[in-house]
């Protein structure tokens, strides 16, 4: 158990070293540097090269990657050039922000998704399954950034019954008003898209040749579908809700422009308005941590509920 | 006994000839044609496609020119969706779009396919090193979030069409590589190719010849259910201004137009966002179709 | 409950003409919805088990003996219809039972060992939370049904089984994890078991611990046994008394040595003589049927062998052979040239 665990975060740990890496390599592959871009046409070349100096832009490459690493295992992301503030700092000042979305977004739509998915799966071919159905594919058609923009022509400027702009001014009731829109609009495709996912999985489970054998011992239905074939029919759910992290994220840049929220999306794309290249690295650095960290612990809890996993 | 089971294998073969021979596309359109959803898919996808085909045939109006009637008009038999902020015709706008997204649909997955068949082909048939090291590479380039991916790569290039196929292209080929490296794989063991390389038979002539037909099927199919996830990559980096530039049309843009005026009128932002829930309908409706009839594993039997 | 559980469940071995027969099947037909259209899968179906017995079916694949156990405990496939006949256990017509009575039965008064072990148990939950689940009914506590899990798994020959109860389905070996599900099956001290091809996934060495288990525990436990095989060794081997099934239909049936001895009908001697550990010859080729099983969507006039059978004569093509006795009473086959008078005639011919 405990090699397993070890293993899989030293995988986790190389796929953000190898992703950080692809980043470096890409920045130096494409015409045009950081600096230039940065301080735009019309900028000096001795000024070019004071800002490449100071970004560290004119050592060779593995020496600048070497450095950049070194940096961020002290938790140092850099320096923003405009501000002069800590990138870290402005980075992690965001991350409640967007980790509350995602997980909100997540969370409402598994307690919706996954009894729905098992519902249409016990009772196949019902009205309530058939319906279930059709919405999930409507729901998983519509992507967050349209849906967000709907919900908000709907909710805020047609019946102006939930606010729309910001985080909310504090205060739990004030905060979760603020939440609403954004959460729906990021989370009701995966209502759909677990509701899917747990269906098949578990009318493949309900096949499965053991569920024939609780049944061959008169064990009662309910017993069968929540304790033999529920834990396992839930088991892909998982994974895919760590892998979704990556969707949760876009979907979460898209939410937190369209209502004007504060998050590591809006940041990220305030700063690549304005070329802030050091911002924008810290973004995409912590966002791939978050989203490898995720992926990982999906792994993690897997390898919890499911024995089999535990010796693979 | 052994006589019977010699014969079902006999006859499953005979079934797998009929489907791979010349009537293999006629026996589809047949199968398709019972699946009711999936054939709705299939005319939504006609539909969009061929109006992105044909748009500068049919649209009402130059796309782009700013005319001198309403402003945020609400539809009508001028404007059939309505005009935006600056007096263009939406539906023109509409339509125009779709030829972006398909466009930009067409080279990123032509090019992901391309390079994930290459890179899957190298991997799978290579010597083990480098296959390692292809799979950390990949998962190395999936740990991005595909939009965070893409801001970072607009910081770079400068928000533009190529870049959005630049950034859908990178993010996908993992995908398709894997996929490749795994038939491959499977492949490489199969008894008829080892068979062929004990007759002499270069890696070339096998990956050619044997491995390339038996893996390109499944991976179109794959790309085609993939269209909409590109569709709506290069919507969203056009609305969130990192695509596609103004004037050009895209479904983005049009429903960042209408955003900036949503508190005016709702039509642009309806106008934008519908083009993109059809074709991701018909993509869907017509991928699911054609995977059950491909893959007899899910075809559903009484 | 509906019907007390019987205090005399002794083996009735030698009178088993005497008392009524625990499972009677009678005339029992099923149908298989299929895209090609109904599949007559049973046809007309008629068997007994009498208490405390071995019954055996044999029969080639799909020929319908898995699916005919599967009928018996009510666990078919969404596209299968019971079309007629009925199924008599303890007195009460199974076929006609509600879904909750049926339950009732399933797992006390009737149980199954299934074909594949690797997949009848369940591979998230412990042997012991399974094994104390299937005794949810018994008034016992806890420790009591613990206590009885741990010596039906000593039965069956499972080492250190007190610990082994916490362990989990995939940490056992094939044929381990088969003597788990026969203790099972056994645990809940069933008056018939169902023992569906229990030894087809096993290698030929563990087969024959696991059908000795088998004779053990029935001699012991005093049940009968429904034994599903397509191996004829082993039901000579296990089984009192042997059905052979050909598509879907019961063409012979009686006690094992009659069968043996004396086949009585044309596929049961072809069935004898394909079975490699009777061959007596030194051979190159094992000898097999020729032609097909028929297409069960039409089933052809006449008899259902007609198409393979050496002896087939005018009488097959048309008319449906009646069920006459072989050897003795208890002994019949459904064959033409077992009708009273013919037998003797068709000897001379032979001779």
């Amino acid at each position: 158990m405990w090699i397993y665990f070890t293993r899989r975060l030293f995988l986790a740990l190389a796929i953000v070293a190898v992703a950080v890496t692809l980043l470096y390599v890409m920045i130096h592959a494409v015409p045009g540097d950081p600096a230039s871009i940065m301080l735009g046409p019309r900028a000096t070349p001795e000024l070019k090269a004071e800002l490449r100096a100071k970004m560290g832009l004119d050592e060779p490459l593995p020496i600048q990657i070497l450095g950049f690493f070194g940096d961020l295992l002290r938790g140092d992301l850099g320096t923003d050039v405009f501000t002069g503030r800590e990138v870290g700092q402005i980075v992690f000042e965001k991350v409640p922000f967007t980790v509350t979305l995602i997980a909100t977004s997540i969370g409402w739509a598994a307690l919706i998704g996954i009894p729905l998915g098992c519902y249409s799966a016990i009772r196949r071919n019902t009205i309530v399954d058939k319906v279930t159905g059709v919405l999930s594919v409507s729901t998983i058609a519509i992507p967050s950034f349209v849906m967000a923009i709907y919900a908000l022509l709907i909710f805020a400027v047609w019946l102006k019954v939930l606010p729309a702009i910001g985080a909310g001014a504090g205060g739990l009731l004030d905060t979760l008003t603020h939440l609403i829109l954004p959460a729906f609009a990021v989370g009701v495709s995966w209502v759909g898209y677990l509701a899917r996912v747990v269906r098949a999985s578990m009318l493949e489970v309900l096949g499965e040749n053991h569920v024939r054998m609780a049944r061959a011992f008169g064990l009662p239905e309910k017993r069968i579908v929540f304790r033999y074939a529920l834990p396992i029919a839930v088991l892909p759910t998982i994974t895919l809700m760590g892998v979704g992290v990556a969707y949760l994220l876009s979907g979460a840049v898209f939410a937190e422009v369209v209502f004007a929220r504060p998050g590591i999306g809006a940041l990220i794309v305030d700063a690549v308005d304005s070329r802030n290249y050091p911002v924008v690295m810290g973004c995409v650095v912590v966002t791939t941590t978050l989203f490898v960290a995720a992926t990982t612990l999906a792994d993690l809890i897997n390898a919890l509920l499911d024995p089999r996993a535990r010796e693979g | 006994m052994r006589t019977s089971d010699t014969t079902a294998a006999e006859e499953s073969r005979a079934e797998a000839d009929t489907v791979r021979g010349a009537g293999a596309l006629l026996q589809t359109w047949r199968l398709l044609r019972r699946d009711q959803l999936g054939m709705l898919g299939l005319v939504l996808v006609v539909i969009m496609v061929g109006s992105a085909i044909f748009a500068d045939l049919i649209v009402p109006y130059d796309p782009t020119q700013i005319m001198v009637g309403p402003r945020m008009a609400p539809p009508s038999w001028d404007h059939l969706l309505g005009t935006d902020h600056l007096g263009r015709d939406t539906l023109s706008r509409v339509i125009a779009g779709g030829q972006v997204a398909f466009l930009v649909a067409l080279a990123s997955l032509g090019a992901a396919l391309s390079f994930g068949l290459l890179l899957g082909l190298t991997a799978g048939f290579g010597p083990q090193w480098l296959d390692n090291g292809f799979l950390l590479l990949f998962d190395g380039v999936r740990a991005f979030p595909v939009i965070i991916f893409g801001l970072a790569t607009v910081t770079l290039l400068g928000p533009s069409l190529w870049t959005v196929i630049f950034v859908v292209a990178v993010t996908s080929i993992p995908i398709y590589a894997r996929i490749v490296r795994t038939q491959t794989q499977a492949m490489k063991n199969n008894e008829f190719i080892v068979a062929e390389r004990a007759m002499g038979a270069g890696t070339p002539r096998i990956l050619g010849v044997h491995v390339l037909p038996n893996v390109i099927g499944p991976l179109l199919i794959l790309a085609s259910m993939d269209v909409p996830l590109v569709i709506t990559t290069e919507a969203g980096l056009s609305f969130l201004g990192m695509g596609v530039r103004p004037p050009t049309p895209s479904w983005g843009t049009i429903l960042n137009d209408g955003y900036s005026y949503i508190r005016n009128s709702p039509w642009p932002v309806i106008a934008g966002g519908i083009p993109i829930v059809i074709t991701t309908l018909g993509f869907t409706f017509l991928g699911e179709a054609l995977r059950d009839i491909f893959d007899p594993k899910l075809r559903k039997d009484l | 409950m509906a019907n007390a559980r019987p205090t005399s469940g002794g083996p009735a071995t030698g009178s088993a003409g005497a008392e009524p027969p625990l499972l009677s099947v009678r005339n029992l037909s099923l149908d298989f919805g299929s895209p090609k259209g109904r599949v007559h899968a049973l046809r007309d179906v008629s068997l007994e088990v009498p208490k405390g017995r071995i019954v055996g079916i044999v029969g080639e694949s799909g020929c319908g003996k898995s699916t005919l156990a599967s009928a018996i405990i009510r666990l078919l496939a969404a596209n299968a219809e019971v079309v007629g006949g009925s199924v008599e256990f303890e007195g009460q017509d199974l076929m006609a039972l509600s879904e909750r009575k049926m339950r009732d039965l399933r797992g006390r008064r009737m149980s199954m060992i299934f074909q594949d072990p690797m997949t009848a148990l369940n591979p998230v939950r412990t042997i012991e939370a399974q094994m104390l689940d299937i005794q949810y009914r018994e008034p016992a506590d806890e420790q009591e049904k613990r206590r009885r899990a741990i010596a039906m798994l000593d039965t069956v020959g499972i080492p250190d089984p007190a610990n082994r109860l916490k362990a989990y389905p995939h940490q056992f070996s094939g044929g381990m994890r088969q003597r788990i599900c026969i203790a099972m099956a056994l645990l809940v001290e069933p008056a018939l078991v169902l023992a569906d091809e229990p030894t087809t996934a096993l290698d030929a060495t563990l087969e024959v611990q696991i059908v000795n288990l088998l004779k053990r525990l029935q001699a012991e436990m005093g049940c009968s046994v429904m034994f599903v095989s397509h191996h004829l060794g082993t039901v000579a081997e296990l089984c009192d008394d042997v059905v052979v099934m050909y598509a879907g239909e019961v063409v012979e049936s009686g006690p094992v040595r009659d069968i043996f001895r004396n086949p009585g009908h044309p596929y049961t001697q072809a069935l004898l003589a394909c079975d490699p550990g009777r061959i007596k010859q030194k051979t190159r080729e094992l000898p097999t049927i020729p032609g097909e099983v028929p297409n069960l969507v039409s089933v052809p006039h006449g008899c259902i062998f007609k198409s393979r059978c050496r002896e087939v004569h005018d009488r097959c093509e048309a008319e449906v052979p009646g069920v006459h006795p072989v050897s003795n009473e208890r002994h019949r086959a459904k064959c033409h040239l077992r009708e009273p008078g013919k037998a003797a005639t068709r000897a001379e011919a032979k001779a």
